[in-house]
């Protein structure tokens, strides 16, 4: 047991990073998924079509590549970042795309008749949204997004690969000094198991909240 | 910046041997994680509550944990114990272990969706369950999962440059050691995102195929 204790202080700084990392890229990925969501469902032909390609863009290309080529390529045309703030905008951009469609299906998913009602009681297409579709949508969309969260934190362990003293990052410095794989990868392993649920608690307990007097079916 | 392209046509052949690994890696996962992926879900399925436990336990471990660090494991931890596997090997392994957790999820919800009935209507035939499985439920539970089967797959796909970390030379381990010792990113890693967006559009096209094939059942 002690032998594992002298493993932690390292992995606990990797994994204030990791947190950090996760802290930073979840409400901008959030931002990317409700901003491009909502421009695939917008009239404007423009924005549909700039949603569209962002989303297929990186959802059609692997992220790792994504994170290489940000971080190698994207300095050359004079987009020099420093690696923490090219992984959170990479992981953002990643997963906001995949957030994109978590927004357009859970707008599809309210009910015609709410935005019947709308029109009836002759509200504004944008104050319908913001009143009556979209608060009614956040709901369902939130257990994705929680799934959504979860496959963040795993992802933030790709920025290890570019020189970010992450959870990763740390486990694999111990392992050059120490050669301890068994510990340090099965530690490492616990500690990221960890942090997910104590993530998938969180999501649970904001679903209940948001969720609470709410229901969707109607039953007359 | 210029991009060039007498010298992406020259690494293009390098390239495109890393996409064939690239490929030959995913379907092999893809075969590997199906396989172990349906047995994860019958084992969730087991008579022995311990048995339902524990796969349930793996499954969520193996989910809630990152694919690259799950990949370390394996490839230092299984010489360790006298397992000497190629590298390619390893990462085949890595990825089909980490999405079988994925599909058991998919065949489960699959054969929930068999009606109770069936597994009644078996047992009162007096049916061994292995021949209820094999001639009753999967039959059934299977040809609605493909499509979502497919989508992890494709999900894997995009995963697979993770073993470039333990030098496997797919698509980005080549366009990374091409760039290593030219000092050129540019082109080999444009060719390499170009190269996924292509592959990744055909086969979203192919799932929707099968999606209209088998949405009719």
């Amino acid at each position: 047991m002690t032998a594992l204790l002298d493993l932690l202080p390292q992995l606990m700084k990797g994994l204030q990073t990791t947190l950090l990392v996760t802290a930073f890229a979840a409400p901008l990925a959030l931002v990317m998924a409700l901003a491009s969501g909502l421009a695939r469902l917008s009239p404007i032909k423009l924005l549909q079509w700039l949603a569209v390609i962002y989303v297929e863009l990186f959802r059609g290309t692997s992220l790792l590549v994504q994170l290489f080529y940000f971080f190698y390529v994207m300095p050359l045309f004079g987009l020099s970042l420093d690696p923490v703030t090219t992984g959170v905008l990479v992981l953002a951009l990643n997963t906001g795309a995949y957030g994109s469609e978590v927004v357009r299906a859970g707008i599809g998913s309210v009910p015609k008749s709410q935005r019947e009602a709308c029109i009836a009681l002759n509200m504004s297409p944008a104050m319908a949204l913001r009143r009556v579709i979209f608060p009614q949508a956040f709901v369902t969309m939130l257990p994705p997004f929680g799934n959504l969260l979860i496959e963040l934190l795993k992802a933030t362990s790709l920025l290890s690969l570019i020189t970010i003293f992450d959870l990763a990052f740390a486990g694999n410095t111990l392992f050059q000094t120490t050669g301890r794989t068994l510990e340090i990868y099965g530690l490492v392993l616990m500690i990221y198991f960890a942090t997910a649920m104590v993530l998938t608690l969180g999501m649970r307990w904001l679903e209940k909240r948001m969720g609470a007097g709410r229901d969707l079916e109607f039953r007359p | 910046m210029n991009f060039d392209l007498t010298y992406l046509l020259q690494i293009a052949p390098l390239l495109l041997k890393g996409a064939v690994v690239t490929v030959q890696a995913t379907v092999l996962g893809t075969l590997l994680a199906a396989v172990l992926g349906l047995l994860l879900a019958i084992l969730n399925r087991s008579r022995l509550r311990i048995v339902r436990y524990a796969t349930t336990a793996v499954v969520l471990f193996i989910r809630n944990t990152p694919l690259l660090i799950q990949l370390f494991f394996l490839f230092y931890i299984l010489p360790q114990f006298g397992i000497a596997l190629p590298t390619y090997l390893t990462g085949v392994i890595a990825l089909g272990i980490h999405y079988a957790a994925y599909m058991s999820e998919v065949y489960r919800a699959g054969i929930t969706a068999v009606p109770r009935g069936q597994w009644e209507a078996a047992h009162a035939l007096n049916m061994p369950r292995a021949l209820v499985w094999r001639r009753i439920i999967l039959p059934q539970a299977l040809p609605p999962i493909i499509p979502p089967l497919g989508n992890y797959a494709i999900a894997m796909f995009k995963d697979t440059p993770v073993l470039a970390t333990i030098g496997i030379l797919e698509m980005l381990g080549v366009a990374l050691a091409e760039a290593n010792r030219s000092y050129r990113y540019y082109e080999p890693l444009t060719m390499v995102g170009i190269l996924f967006l292509i592959f990744s559009l055909f086969s979203a096209v192919a799932v929707r195929l099968l999606e209209k094939r088998y949405a009719a059942r």
